[in-house]
């Protein structure tokens, strides 16, 4: 038998044919890559509440924050080798990272295609933090760049010993630069968050009306402790109270 | 009243288009917005100019086809459709900028009016239930939760005007295609098709080419009907558990 008219697709859509799997479905779909963008936010989200956790240990000297950076490479040990805790990490991290900037870049192309012409009244009814997600995330990636080659491989880094995370978090904020890229980036991270994870939480279908108010506080106050909590080391740095 | 009008002028979908000026005088605050453009189109007629095309039908605000963007507002400054635009909102002596809806999906026809075709191929790729129906039926023959009932009525408010896509700044389709697969879900009779009805009509919405959500809430501040924003949450929700 052929193909049926397309007049009677819908009615026997769900018994006729092969669908595509679900994956692909939801990659190529708007819907479903946005929600790619969700999980992979989540996902870089917990990571950030945790990393801002482990920083907060330099305001109890470079015992403490040198000792934690030490013990992260032990982590499941014996059973993982020394520093591959790390590496699953890394990498997890990484595949977040692409699959949320992947997604960001295709939907927002198809976005500016969409909307080829602009009103001669641009109105600004949504938020700073709503109008700014493309460019934050921009920020944002460079900033990641920027920081694992500071913190992470040294080499920007104007101590650059490795093993001695104080000491270098010390040596790059006493630099104007090294301060100053990191709290542009931190505000730009506390906005980028404020929207992405009451947007995240739209997008995956979990928000309704009565949940919609206590969503948005969670937002702003997860950016804000983010914000608050990152922002904190550099100005600790900076008025000479970690040294 | 008198007013300053400058109105997007254009013969044909590929010819270029510009703002054109008018003058307007004797427009009555009880006027429509509709009234007052049917006032100068007829001075046009008289000076043997063509007359400003711009779609219109019920004049009483519940067929969604007078569509256009009053400064850079969809429908203008209140929230209700054109034709219930009265011109009491605004002042004598005012500048007033028309433009038709901007979106890549909706292609403009000529002057201010465009062509919303995309809105039919949604509907006609799911936005119905398969069974025939036939004559109204015993209202208690299916029972309907108040929940539900409220639910598809809320969303089934939707005239298509259009005025979603023209607000969003990435024309976007969501709150339409949310609207239509939110009240059909909703209800018994739209159930056993929810899963091919939620995955075609994003299908098409997105073939169409409107672009993604990025949650900025602009369609649901323009709509004149008020499809809460909500809606498209229930969508997202109901594509992703049935890709």
């Amino acid at each position: 038998m052929g193909p049926l008219p397309s007049v009677f697709g819908m009615a026997l859509a769900t018994g006729t044919g092969r669908r595509p799997s679900t994956l692909t479905t939801l990659w190529r779909s708007t819907v479903g890559k946005k929600a790619a963008m969700a999980v992979s936010g989540v996902v870089m989200l917990l990571y950030l509440v945790f990393h801002m956790l482990g920083n907060l240990k330099v305001f109890f000297g470079p015992g403490e924050l040198n000792g934690y950076a030490a013990w992260l490479r032990t982590v499941g040990e014996p059973f993982l080798r020394y520093g591959w805790f790390l590496w699953i990490a890394r990498c997890a991290l990484l595949a977040a990272v692409v699959v949320h900037g992947v997604a960001a870049y295709q939907l927002s192309r198809r976005d500016l295609r969409a909307r080829p012409q602009k009103y001669l009244h641009q109105r600004r009814q949504a938020s700073y933090a709503t109008r700014t997600m493309r460019w934050g995330g921009v920020i944002l990636a460079l900033f990641i760049v920027w920081h694992i080659l500071d913190l992470t491989t040294l080499t920007v880094n104007p101590r650059g010993e490795p093993g001695h995370p104080y000491q270098n978090i010390v040596a790059s904020f006493s630099t104007w630069y090294g301060g100053g890229i990191y709290c542009v980036a931190m505000l730009a991270l506390g906005l980028h968050v404020r929207h992405g994870f009451w947007s995240a939480a739209q997008t995956l279908g979990v928000n309704n009306p009565r949940r919609d108010r206590t969503l948005k506080i969670c937002a702003n106050l997860l950016a804000l402790v983010l914000t608050i909590g990152f922002l904190s080391v550099p100005v600790a740095v900076m008025i000479g109270v970690v040294h | 009243m008198n007013l300053t009008l400058r109105i997007w002028r254009q013969t044909g979908p590929d010819a270029p288009g510009a703002l054109t000026r008018y003058q307007v005088s004797g427009i009555s605050p009880e006027m429509s917005f509709l009234e007052m453009l049917d006032t100068l189109n007829e001075e046009l007629i008289l000076t043997g100019e063509q007359p400003i095309a711009f779609d219109h039908d019920c004049r009483e605000g519940i067929c969604g086809a007078c569509g256009m963007v009053i400064n850079g507002q969809a429908h203008g400054p209140e929230r209700t459709t054109t034709c219930q635009l009265h011109m009491r909102h605004f002042r004598d002596g005012d500048t007033i900028d028309v433009e038709p809806w901007r979106a890549a999906a909706f292609p403009v026809v000529k002057d201010l009016v465009v062509d919303r075709s995309a809105f039919d191929r949604i509907i006609g790729s799911g936005g119905y239930i398969t069974a025939p129906t036939g004559s109204a039926p015993e209202a208690h023959a299916t029972p309907v939760p108040k929940e539900a009932a409220d639910l598809a009525f809320e969303h089934a408010e939707c005239i298509g005007c259009g005025a979603c896509v023209a607000a969003c700044p990435n024309g976007s389709a969501m709150l339409f295609t949310a609207a239509k697969v939110v009240h059909l879900n909703a209800l018994p009779q739209g159930a056993p098709e929810r899963a091919t009805r939620t995955r075609s009509m994003v299908a098409t919405m997105d073939a169409e080419g409107f672009g993604g959500c990025t949650n900025t809430g602009e369609c649901a501040t323009a709509c004149p009907k008020g499809i809460p924003l909500s809606g498209i949450s229930l969508l997202n929700r109901d594509f992703l558990r049935r890709a």
